[in-house]
This record gives C-alpha cells, structure tokens and sequence, in this order.
C-alpha cells in the first residue's frame, strides 16, 4: 500500500484522475482551489482556469458531450453562477461522466456567504455526495464519475473547509482507468433542451432520478452503524467524524449520498433508534428533509450557523465542557492585511483623498474596507461593484462624494466586464477602477485571462483590458502606475470630475510575485514629526513608535517608496549607515 | 487503542507554520500512525492569524480539535500564545517561541499592544524558546518554525531519525543542512534537563 498525506482538495483531483477523467476546468475560490491545481499536475490530464464557474461547467459540459470525463471545481458562491447551465443539465444528462466538485465554506473563513450547496441536489435535481475525509474524498470523486455515466446525470461532490483543507492518509495505489472518448454521435432530442425537447428530458430525467432514488437504498456510499440504540444520528460530511469522536457509543446513520435519499433505510434506522438526531453544519438540511418524509429528529440545540466541532456535538447532547484555560483579556485582534508593497494601497490612498464613495469587490483589495485605508463600502458578490456603482448614481449618490467603482483583474473578467456594458450602454457616469495586478492573489497566484499564462503553464492571449473598455464604449480609459500617488490621485480627481463613464486601470504586479526586493527604507527621526500620515497607509512594515514617529521594520520593508511619497517631511529615506532602522 | 495525541501550532501568516505542521504529520504517518491535520487557507493568510491542528493516533476521527482539548501548543508568537492558550488542557505542553509581532491596530496605534501576556503564559507554565535566534544560530532565521519542532519533538514519543528523514525529504535540498542543526538546537533547547527560558 502506497500511504500518503492528501488534502481533501488532492484527493478529488487524485478520484477524478483515477476514473479516467481527461478535462478539469473550474475558477479558483477558497477552500476549492487545490483540487484543480492538483488534478493540474497529473499525467494525462487537461486543465485550465476558466473566467468563470459558468463557462467552467459549459466547457466540461461539452467534453463531457464530447466524450471525456470531466471535472468541474468551484467554491459554493461559484454554484451560483454556474447554475444556469447546472439546472439544465440534469435534463441533458450527460455524454461521459461530469463531475462538480464544489466546496462550501461553514463559518465563512474565507467567504462573504455560507450557503450550503446540498440544498442544489434536490433543487436541480442532481444527485449530490458528500465525503467525510480525505480518503472519501478520492473513493466517491471516482464513484461520482461512474454513477453520472451510469444514471446520464452530472454529479456534485460537495466538500467543505474542514474536508477540503484537511489533510488525512489515503492510499494512492489506484490505477488510473483508461477512459477513452467515443465517437461523437448527434442526438438533438437529448441535447438540444428547446421545449418539446426539454418536456422529454423532463420525464426522463424524474425516471432517472426514480432509479437512482432505489440505487442510493443499497448503496455502500450509505452506511448504517448500529451501536447503542438509545441515541440514533443521521450525519453527513465532516460532522459525521465530530460526532464518532464525540458520541463513539452511538448508532450512526453516515450519509455519503445526500440527494437522493435513501428513505426506506432511513426510517429503518428510526424505528430502531429510541432518540432521532441529526448532526449537520450550515442549513439543516437533513432534518428538514427527514421531517417532510414524516420522521421527527429532536431538536438539541446545535448551533444555526457557523462550523460544528467534537466539543460542540458532544456538549449539545449533554456532554461536560473541558476545562478551558483563561485567555488574556485585551488581546488585539490580528486581521489579515495588504502585504508591504501591495500596488493597492496606492489606489486607495487615491480614493480616500478624494473622500470617494467605494462599491468593492472580492479579492485581496476588500482588505482596503479595514482601517486605517477604510476606502471601501460594499462588497457583496464577484463582480457587484460595477453594477452597484451605476446603481448609487440612480440613487442620486455622487454629487458631493464621487461614486468609484473597484474591482481586480480576475474579477473583471469574471463578471465585471458585464457590469460594465452595461454602464456604458446606460450611460453611467461612475469612475470604475481595475486594480490589475497581473494575477489572482487572495486564493493563491492563480493565472487568469489578463495574466498571460493559463494554469499548466501555457503562454496565452493576454485580455487588453483597456482596448477592451474602449470596444465597449468608454471612452475614457487611462492606465496608471498605482506606486506613482501623485499621478493616481490626480487621474482620479480628474475622472470624477469629468462626468464622464471612465476607467482606470491600475496596473502594478502583486508585491508577492516580485521576487527581487528593492533596498529598503528607514525613518530619519530627526526629520520625522510624527504627522502620522505615512502610518494611514496600513503598510505593515511601518509602525508607529512611542513617541509617535514612525518605524519602519526593514526585514518587511520591501522597497516600494509609497511611504516615501506621503511623507511631506523627507524623514523616509533609503537604509544606509547613517540612518537609524528603527524598529529592528 | 492509542489515545489520539492533538498538537495545535499556531502564528502568524508567513511563519511557517503550515511547513511546520505538515512535517509533524509526515512524521506521525511515518511511525504508521494514523493522521488528520486541518488548515486554514485564503484571507486567513494575508498576515491574519494561522493556527494549525495535527492529530495523531491509531485512528484518528476529527481533524480539527476543541479549547480545553489540546495536548500540546506549539505557538510561533507571544500574542498568538495568549490567544490560543485556552486550547491546551490542563496538564498539556504550552511551547512558546518569545518573539512578538504586533499586529496591525497594534502598529497604527489603533490600540495598545497587550500587557501581561508574558506573565500570563509563565503562570500557565510555558516553555520559551527563542527559536529566532537559535535558528540564526543553525544558519538562516527561517528554519526558526524547525527549532520549534525540535522543542517540540521532545516532548513526543517518534525517534530522532524518524524527523530527520522527513525533514530531509520535506525542506529544499539547499536547506536541509541547517533544518536539522535547527532541529537539533531546538531539541536540545527543551531536552530533558534542557535550559529552557523560563
């Protein structure tokens, strides 16, 4: 047996390799992402980012028509707006095997929403596994493919941050199968979904369903482990290990399959049970369903949101609290932070002086909501804040504080460039600012359609953003070196007071993929006043002494010159001999 | 049955405690035990707070653990320390390294950088490691998160050439020579008898 360390992420990519499939195609989101850089590095298989989740799903959608199997990867947010063409893939079926894997994020670690992807199985009506480890990870990955080839249906592997981003033994001896792809063979009865067509499909589609419905009461991905009757838990995904850890007395019924249920099996085991209790994270899902099929789970009191964990399962069914050491009261909390030398703090220094209403979106530049940069008011979904834009000046917003619109790079191709149609098309006046900076950061480095590379490494058609802007119909387009501050703020004072649509593109490389640093830079404390403006950038690498003058830490210090740049005094100055490094 | 062994190590983004944790697990995996290890990614690590749970043991259910529950932390950061405390239960190990990184309303002078978290982590009977200048000591300051697992490794039961073989295989070949001098100086730090800071 060959054992090794695999993440739940790994061990998706490791299942679908496995079983043959030959296309990956998905958009980086946290906790998803290493499941397709995973399946990425595998011998014989294609991967690529796509712009987003929905074109991600069409072109595994037409592999799969074509004949590959194919894996689609996304973050629960992505399901969203992948579902359009999901919902009607039910209906098609599918040519050879599809799979989702999508991870849902309890506790929203890395997420503006919790939302909990079970809920699309019964609502798509595609049937939907959940694995408890890594282990399971792999084994149902490779049972999706074979199960949504054998009931013409995609499959979703649902995965949340606890399976995702941990790491257990799996064995990794399984050979790959060889999955050929057959001949193409046109059939426009199953897949072109126009109505008589789609009613068709519809019909087909419940008898599939009827049939899987009766596989998944046999299925080994179902387990029943009967131990002491006087506690009975219906459980699923990571929850199932926090309750054997917690109640390793009790009978569990372990749900691998989600959607469909096995209703006959269930009730078994709640006539066998004297208390009936689910166990889940996120919506409760299970119960509600187990309701509407006449059984009664008690109520314990589990939280309604946010993660479970051994202690809360155990303590919400009566178990003793441990004895928990006393925390230091006062403890500044620590929340994550635009690296030294990020290229968006120069666009936010920009919009705070021209005291600017911000719509934001996702990305590493949320950070710019947080003070001390507090540039930012809203973020709601990838690629809002065009739109939102367009819609605070509907509002009648924008007359005393401009209305500025900021989205990254990645995020504008996912679903800004939308949002900015139309704008154009409506005859917006809003400023909308790309922060590009050459990759998508927060989830990692992953290459996107601006990037110029794609995710096997492959040079590619980098997206001229501004001539892209221009075809659209903006007519004004600048792009500006966001390090340079005198010049960021002046295009944006000019921007906003020219009535006009416009966009600015900022165009600086992430600070993390500049490998070389430059020399970095000291606080001379002679010159230094403690004016505390160069302290307002949220720079890490400056810190504010006791006697209120600033420091710069030169080991985080990466050369930038931002700081230089605020400071009115000339106290910021390169590192030599003579300059005191404070803060060292 | 083994009883499963929960080693919480926590710090700041960029400290390498991830590298740590996984080298920790391999070990475990590498004494044919049964592993989980549980880590968070994304916004967490833009300088926010990292804190990583490896379990170990003959099977090994949750990969994540409770306050009260952890035998061991292993903390890369005095704040960090204070923060995480209240995982260790009573009777297990609290491994502090003794350096400080303020965090960001610390440096804008949003708020006070806390008081009596030294004092606090002495009276719930830490051992402080400099593992900074231990590491200098091996050669680069950042093997400082292998110093920790050296002090850490004394305290658990796998043999020395059981880390040194993962080590070797987990750090890039550039490196090694100074993770196990690292190693080794972190070990012999917290050894029995060993002139832990205290």
């Amino acid at each position: 047996m060959s054992l090794t360390l695999l993440s739940g992420n790994e061990a998706v990519a490791r299942g679908a390799w496995e079983a043959g499939a030959s296309v990956g195609v998905g958009y980086p989101g946290t906790p998803s992402t290493q499941a397709l850089e995973a399946f990425a590095c595998m011998e014989g298989a294609y991967a690529e980012w796509a712009p987003n989740e929905k074109v991600a799903l069409e072109v595994a959608a037409g592999a799969s028509m074509g004949g590959a199997r194919s894996l689609v990867t996304m973050k629960h947010v992505g399901v969203n707006v992948a579902a359009d063409p999901l919902f009607t893939l039910a209906y098609t079926g599918v040519g050879a095997g599809l799979v989702v894997f999508v991870a849902d994020d309890p506790g929203m670690h890395s997420s503006q929403n919790e939302q909990d992807s079970r809920n699309w199985g019964p609502f798509a009506r595609v049937p939907v596994l959940e694995p408890s480890d890594s282990r399971e990870a792999l084994d149902f990955t490779r049972v999706a493919f074979e199960l949504s080839e054998q009931y013409d249906i995609p499959v979703i592997v649902r995965s949340t941050t606890r399976i995702s981003h941990s790491k257990g033994v799996v064995n990794v001896d399984g050979p790959r199968r060889d999955h050929p792809s057959a001949a193409y063979a046109k059939d426009i009865g199953k897949w072109v979904m126009m109505p008589a067509m789609a009613r068709a499909r519809r019909a087909a589609l419940d008898a599939r369903m009827r049939e899987l419905s009766a596989h998944v009461e046999g299925s080994p991905l179902n387990r029943v482990e009967m131990r002491d009757p006087a506690i009975g838990i219906v459980t699923s995904g990571v929850s199932y290990q926090y309750v054997r850890e917690a109640l390793p007395d009790a009978s569990v019924f372990k749900l691998g399959i989600s959607y469909p249920l096995p209703v006959a099996a269930l009730a078994a085991f709640a006539d066998e049970v004297d208390r009936l209790i689910v166990v889940e994270e996120a919506d409760d899902y299970l119960a509600t369903h187990l309701r509407a099929l006449g059984m009664s789970p008690e109520y314990v009191g589990l939280p309604e949101s946010g993660e479970l964990s051994p202690g809360i399962v155990a303590q919400s069914l009566g178990g003793q609290a441990p004895v928990v050491r006393q925390t230091v009261e006062g403890l500044p909390p620590r929340p994550p932070l635009m690296c030294p030398g990020c290229p968006h703090r120069g666009a936010y220094n920009a919009l705070r002086k021209v005291k600017a209403i911000v719509t934001g979106d996702i990305g590493c530049y949320t950070l710019g909501a947080l003070a001390p940069l507090s540039s930012m008011d809203s973020c709601v979904c990838m690629g809002a804040s065009v739109g939102m834009a367009h819609g605070m000046r509907l509002a009648g917003q924008g007359s005393d504080r401009p209305v500025v619109a900021v989205i990254g790079d990645s995020t504008f191709a996912h679903s800004g460039v939308t949002g900015l149609i139309d704008l154009a098309y409506n005859g917006s006046d809003a400023l909308v600012c790309i922060l590009d900076n050459r990759i998508t950061a927060m989830t990692g480095h992953q290459h996107n359609p601006v990037s110029g590379s794609t995710l096997q490494g492959r040079p590619a058609t980098e997206v001229d953003l501004e001539a892209l802007c221009r075809s659209i119909g903006v007519q004004r387009v600048r792009t500006i070196d966001p390090h340079d501050l005198e010049t960021a703020e002046q295009a944006v004072r000019e921007e906003v007071a020219s009535g006009k649509l416009s966009v600015i593109v900022f165009r600086a490389p992430c600070a993390l993929l500049i490998k070389e640093k430059e020399q970095p830079y000291a606080v001379d404390e002679d010159l230094c006043t403690a004016c505390g403006l160069c302290i307002r950038l949220g720079c890490p690498a400056i810190s504010k002494g006791e006697d209120g003058k600033a420091r710069v830490d030169i080991t985080l210090c990466v050369g930038c010159g931002d700081c230089v740049q605020v400071c009115k005094f000339s106290a910021i100055e390169l590192t030599g001999p003579a300059c005191d490094i404070g803060g060292v | 049955m083994t009883a499963t062994v929960t080693v919480v190590l926590a710090g700041v983004g960029g400290q390498g405690t991830i590298l740590a944790a996984d080298v920790l697990a391999k070990t475990a995996v590498a004494a044919g035990l049964d592993v989980k290890l549980s880590e968070v990614h994304g916004m967490a690590q833009r300088g926010g707070s990292v804190d990583t749970a490896v379990r170990f043991g003959e099977a090994v259910a949750s990969p994540i653990t409770d306050p009260g529950c952890a035998d061991h932390l292993v903390a890369f950061e005095m704040i960090e320390a204070a923060r995480q405390l209240r995982f260790v239960k009573p009777g297990g190990r609290l491994l502090v390294n003794t350096r400080t990184i303020d965090p960001l309303p610390v440096l804008i002078g949003d708020l006070e950088s806390p008081e009596g978290v030294e004092e606090a982590l002495v009276a719930e009977g830490a051992i402080f490691i400099d593992a900074e200048e231990l590491a200098c000591e091996a050669g680069s300051p950042k093997s400082a998160n292998i110093v920790l697992l050296g002090a850490l490794s004394t305290g658990l039961a796998f043999p020395v050439e059981l880390w040194t073989e993962v080590i070797t295989a987990r750090v890039p070949a550039a490196s090694v020579e100074f993770n196990l001098r690292a190693f080794e100086l972190g070990r012999r730090a917290c050894g029995e008898g060993g002139a832990c800071l205290l």
